[in-house]
């Protein structure tokens, strides 16, 4: 249900991003979804990646500050209307979002989002029987 | 153990009597022998007569760094040159550089009190030190190594610089000890990883770090990291280099070796001496130092005095560790600063590293500070939210510990440019 998401600190600097794209590419380590979240100082470079361990490892090693968290990951629908019924049913449970971003991998429409409270989510995904999406999911099928 | 037990646990009575001897030699010596001192003598009035006990210390002038930089290079020297066997000088970056000399018997005099330091630490003849002070004209690195060699030490002469080879050495060769400044401790320790090193792979037991201010909490973290057992190590060229004074294992105070530095406080402004724990300005007088023999030296260093006897049995007075200087003192909004209050708010609070930046400038005519400090390699930030969260906390603390209001920018790790000997704490943009 939960899939491991890395998070580098970014100082708002030109060239910082590609720099760790870079790492990533010469460590041959695919990028599945990426979104930066920027405030005027700084930015958070949210990723989910092929080999999480790896990443750390080299993006360690080039001194950045990065840490592993668990976030929610859900399979919507593809029809309109699919991702405001699953935020529906958090918004029912009284849940705010802290943070949250979609991409789709091969056919599939995926979400993450993490929110105020981890656990009542999970409650709301297993009620409902949300579609959750594991890390095996996102292996590379070619 | 004690070095030298007749000395460092005499009677607070015999200690007068030897001082007071010395100082009048001493008195009798710079008036004969340094035209400096004898027309500043003639000025205020004073004869070497005057002077009849270690009391009277209070009618002699007191020098200042920039008198030995009015008599550059060796105007304030007191024997001649075919006495002085060897010459140290400071790094000059704020003017003309300070010269100092010695004559074999000052070189003597300098092993002893630096045995004395050592062992007050704990070092033996057993110990392996790795001495990681610059060598040259910087008093340091050939300052603590004749004393490590005193005591027996098998001393490493490394000199600063080059971490890789720091550590490699350190692990090859088995370092029981490490003298280098605290910023550079700090830096080997968290290099340890990156060059494929850990703790087990060392035999480090104490260090002994000086030659700029740092805080007690300073002291603790390196404890931690490194596992060992941290001294202060206190000295200044003009006096003679490191030994002056250093703490014992119960850290209150460093021991002064004040058979050969007498120590003062007296009031920055008034320049008044002061009872015992008043803060001021420390003051030394080189009791018998004969190359550049310097009477009242302000230091502009910030301690107090304690004559208490410690509970290791020394008698000889300590002064409280140095955590700024007069010199180092920012003057923000009419708000005094020290920069190791900044490192102290942050070691404190445990959840940055302890490298930073402190920037000063100006804005509308107002101050303005602005502290970069690093994120840990392993923070826990996952929003923007804890981001912002942390930098507010650190303000508020900063806030509350001096009284300013500072603007907070985390940075990411190892990217401050690191020291090899002192560090760089603060840049002032403002216009002189």
């Amino acid at each position: 249900m939960t899939i491991r998401q890395l998070s580098v600190f970014l100082e708002n600097k030109t060239g910082h991003l590609n720099e760790i794209l870079a790492i990533l590419a010469k460590n041959n380590i695919n990028i599945n979804a990426l979104t930066v979240a920027d405030s005027s100082d700084y930015g958070l470079l949210r990723m989910l990646v092929s080999d999480p361990e790896k990443a750390v490892e080299v993006l360690h090693a080039a001194h950045y500050s990065v840490r592993i968290h668990d976030v929610l990951s859900l399979e919507m629908g593809v029809a309109p209307g699919s991702m405001s019924h699953i935020l529906n049913l958090f918004t029912d449970a009284g849940l705010s979002i802290e943070y949250i971003y979609a991409f789709s991998f091969g056919s599939k429409s995926i979400l993450v989002l993490r929110t105020d409270n981890q656990e009542k989510a999970i409650e709301v995904i297993l009620t409902n029987r949300l579609k959750t999406i594991h890390e095996s999911d996102l292996r590379d099928t070619v | 153990m004690i070095w030298n037990e007749k000395i460092e646990c005499m009677s607070r009575e015999d200690m007068r009597a030897l001082q007071s001897e010395r100082l009048i030699e001493l008195v009798n010596r710079v008036y004969n022998n340094v035209a400096f001192y004898r027309h500043r003598m003639e000025e205020m009035g004073v004869e070497p007569s005057d002077i009849k006990s270690i009391d009277d210390i209070v009618k002699l002038p007191f020098t200042y760094k920039n008198d030995l930089r009015d008599h550059y290079p060796f105007g304030l020297f007191a024997v001649p040159m075919k006495d002085i066997v060897r010459v140290h000088a400071s790094s000059g970056t704020t003017g003309k550089p300070t010269t100092v000399g010695y004559t074999k018997n000052d070189i003597k005099n300098w092993r002893e009190v630096l045995a004395r330091c050592l062992t007050m630490a704990g070092i033996s003849s057993d110990d392996v030190m790795q001495v990681s002070y610059g060598y040259g004209l910087f008093t340091g690195g050939l300052g603590v190594h004749y004393g490590a060699e005193t005591v027996g030490c098998t001393v490493i002469p490394i000199s600063g610089g080059n971490t890789r080879r720091q550590l490699q050495l350190m692990s090859d060769f088995g370092s029981t000890v490490l003298a280098c400044t605290p910023s550079y401790a700090l830096h080997l320790a968290d290099a340890l990883a990156e060059n494929g090193y850990s703790l087990k792979d060392m035999k480090l037991k104490a260090g002994v770090f000086g030659a700029e201010p740092w805080t007690e909490n300073m002291r603790l973290e390196l404890e931690k990291k490194w596992g060992i057992k941290a001294f202060d190590i206190y000295g200044l060229s003009e006096i003679m280099g490191p030994g002056v004074a250093n703490d014992c294992i119960h850290h209150v105070g460093l021991h002064v070796h004040e058979d050969h530095f007498f120590p003062e406080i007296v009031d920055s402004g008034t320049k008044l001496p002061m009872a015992d724990g008043e803060e001021g300005e420390l003051v030394f007088t080189t009791l018998t130092k004969e190359g550049i023999p310097l009477l009242r030296y302000n230091t502009r260093d910030l301690s107090t005095l304690n004559h208490s006897t410690c509970e290791c049995g020394r008698t000889t007075v300590r002064m409280k560790k140095i955590t700024g200087r007069s010199d180092d003192m920012l003057i923000i909004r009419g708000v005094n600063l020290f920069p190791s209050q900044i490192e102290h708010v942050l070691l404190e609070m445990g959840e940055t590293s302890a490298h930073y930046i402190l920037y000063v400038d100006t804005e509308n005519n107002l101050d303005t500070l602005e502290l970069k400090v690093e994120l840990d390699e392993n923070n826990r930030m996952e929003t923007i939210r804890d981001l912002q969260m942390l930098s507010h906390k650190i303000q508020h603390a900063l806030n509350s510990a001096i009284g300013l209001s500072v603007k907070v920018t985390l940075v990411e790790p190892k990217t401050i440019a690191r020291s090899e000997g002192k560090a760089v704490r603060v840049v002032d943009k403002r216009k002189k």
